[in-house]
């Protein structure tokens, strides 16, 4: 047991850690607040980590002789651990962020479910409440870990095509039940003083299993509900280690990410106009199974710099950016084209659909990274109603956040899905890469629109060919 | 040793999860993927709980396992933070007057 100086630092620290994380939390509910939130947050979790080495005046006496040894392991760990996952977050691009969310993700239900695994090894929790509770959170972190590595390469494109088979879903409850069993299987036997490690293997190669094949499935497009998901997991799995290691530090940042996780997912998915289940069982995502060879109209394709020099004389332009321009590395041209319209007097404002990019509020993030001030920038309730007397809605590497299908069309897929009106605008270009379709594989019947016309290309090189036409003309003038 | 009971770690529990609803209610849509990455980071304590069984590790599977723990605790929360942070660094206002503005009224998501 611990003596009582450091079991006092401990807890001590402990309160005061879990109040900054909280305190960091909330400080993040404002643009203006939010830098200084997370490092309040990572001044708590350093002095934390620090003074949870004060462990070591308390451990079992079985643990003693090697207690050297596993200091410099601990040590060692953080080093590696840390370091290199610091190391990537600090150069991984900004795109690439959601599939590093997932990555750390797993990494902390890694953790949860390592925890638990030493605690059911070590038999350190015996008794039903503790063997249970350890179980739980075993199960959910163990999910959670190889979940979040399937969503990670997903969206690495590493897996392109969600696997689906006939009766996979019957396989996946087999195996969440088999889980289950073993769990069950698990806290009767340790009453016999009888358990194996093998069942504890098997234990957690089901949990592992059931992450992996109930993720495969899940088309791309619905990745970010699918993080968000595996994030709250995460948390309570943590929340759950935390009570059985009685650490409270631990139970209550792992709960309160637990429901921050489940309130954030279920934004995004009201935000999809879906429920929580739909994304997780109906297996769509990437489908295309919808076929649409009726478009009435054309596709109108137009030059950049006709566009740019429109665009110039229009008193009110809302600009719709998605994945596309962030994916051609366009967000400093787009900002620079911008400042040349405000420069001759053009109302320009940036409307971001919730689930633009890949991930909700990626798009604001991206944007902010090429130097747009947050003020410019609005969320679809917010400006939905003003493309109605809007120039010109440029839609720039957006596709299914503009389909006017989701408001008229029962069959489509998307259908319900709140949209961008970008279509009630007088005038619409769109920037594409070329004919192809969105994210969620449907065709757009606005790019068919009288008032639409296409602008292909590259949407760096699209931004560029307009401010070259933009400032063309203010040498003409002078 | 503090010791919670079951019932003790319910309470905690039901507090903390609403605790987290609020807070996270009232984050306006243009964060939430700082948020979400936010969040990540603060499970990150979970190293913590890695340390301790690490530290009390007797046997080498143990040793192993609790290497493994505090490893990806580790990444979890350094990595969170790295990011969460340089997302964060980026938002900029272009009048300093809304500075002021923004802090008081929050956008709702």
């Amino acid at each position: 047991m611990l003596s009582l100086l450091p079991q006092l630092t401990i807890g001590a620290v402990d309160l005061v850690a879990a109040f900054l994380l909280l305190y960091g939390l909330h400080r993040m509910a404002s643009p203006v607040t939010a830098p200084s939130g997370i490092f309040v947050a990572g001044i708590g979790m350093a002095v934390v980590v620090l003074v949870s080495f004060l462990d070591i005046f308390g451990v079992s006496a079985a643990a003693t002789p090697v207690l050297p040894v596993n200091i410099g392991l601990a040590v060692i760990a953080i080093a590696i651990g840390g370091g290199v996952a610091w190391w990537a977050g600090k150069k991984v691009a900004m795109t690439a962020m959601p599939q590093m969310v997932a990555i750390y993700n797993g990494m902390g239900g890694g953790a949860a479910g390592a925890i638990a695994a030493v605690e059911l090894f070590g038999r350190h929790a015996t008794g039903m409440t503790p063997l249970t509770v350890t179980l739980l959170g075993a199960l959910i972190g163990a999910v959670s870990f190889s979940g979040s590595l399937i969503a990670w390469a997903k969206l690495q494109s590493i897996l392109n095509k969600p696997l689906r088979f006939p009766g996979q879903k019957i396989v996946n409850a087999a195996v969440f039940l088999i889980t289950l069993a073993l769990g069950v299987y698990i806290i009767l036997l340790d009453r016999t003083g009888a358990m194996s490690s093998g069942l504890i293997y098997l234990f957690f190669g089901c949990a592992m299993i059931f992450g992996i094949l109930m993720t495969l499935p899940i088309g791309g497009a619905d990745m970010p509900v699918v993080i968000s998901i595996y994030n709250a997991c995460t948390g309570l799995a943590v929340g759950l280690e935390g009570f059985v290691l009685q650490n409270p530090a631990l139970m209550i940042a792992g709960m309160v990410v637990g429901a921050a996780g489940l309130m954030l997912t279920l934004v995004m998915a009201k935000a999809m106009n879906r429920s929580v289940s739909n994304v997780l069982f109906s297996n769509f995502g990437d489908a295309p199974k919808h076929k649409h060879s009726d478009m009435k109209g054309s596709l109108k394709p137009t030059e950049a710099s006709d566009a740019g020099i429109f665009m110039n004389y229009a008193a009110k332009v809302i600009i719709i950016p998605g994945y596309g321009l962030a994916a051609a590395q366009g967000q400093q041209k787009l900002y620079e084209f911008v400042k040349l319209l405000q420069s001759t007097g053009v109302d320009v404002k940036f409307a971001i659909h919730p689930v633009a990019g890949r991930m909700p509020g990626q798009m604001d993030v991206l944007l902010a990274e090429a130097g747009v001030p947050y003020d410019m920038i609005f969320q679809l309730e917010d400006i939905n109603d003003e493309f109605a007397n809007t120039d010109v809605a440029l839609v720039i590497g957006a596709n299914d956040v503009v389909n006017p299908a989701a408001r008229t069309d029962k069959s489509s897929p998307i259908y319900g899905m709140p949209i961008l009106n970008a279509d009630k605008s007088k005038q619409v270009y769109v920037v594409k890469r070329g004919e192809g379709k969105g994210y969620a594989g449907i065709q757009n019947e606005l790019f068919y629109g009288e008032n639409c016309n296409m602008v292909y290309g590259d949407a760096a090189v699209v931004l560029t060919k307009m401010i070259e036409a933009v400032r063309g003309l203010g040498k003409a003038a002078a | 040793m503090i010791s919670i009971s079951g019932i003790v770690g319910l309470y905690i529990f039901m507090l903390a999860a609403f605790a987290g609803w609020i807070i996270i209610g009232r984050v306006p849509a243009i964060l939430h993927t700082p948020l979400m990455s936010g969040s990540n980071f603060v499970h990150g304590i979970v190293v913590i709980g890695g340390i301790l069984v690490l530290l009390n590790a007797s046997t080498l599977t143990e040793q192993i396992i609790g290497f493994v723990a505090v490893l990806l605790g580790a990444g979890n929360a350094a990595g969170g933070y790295a990011v969460t942070e340089r997302m964060l660094a980026m938002f900029q206002t272009s009048s300093p007057a809304l500075k002021h503005k923004a802090h008081h009224r929050p956008r709702k998501g």
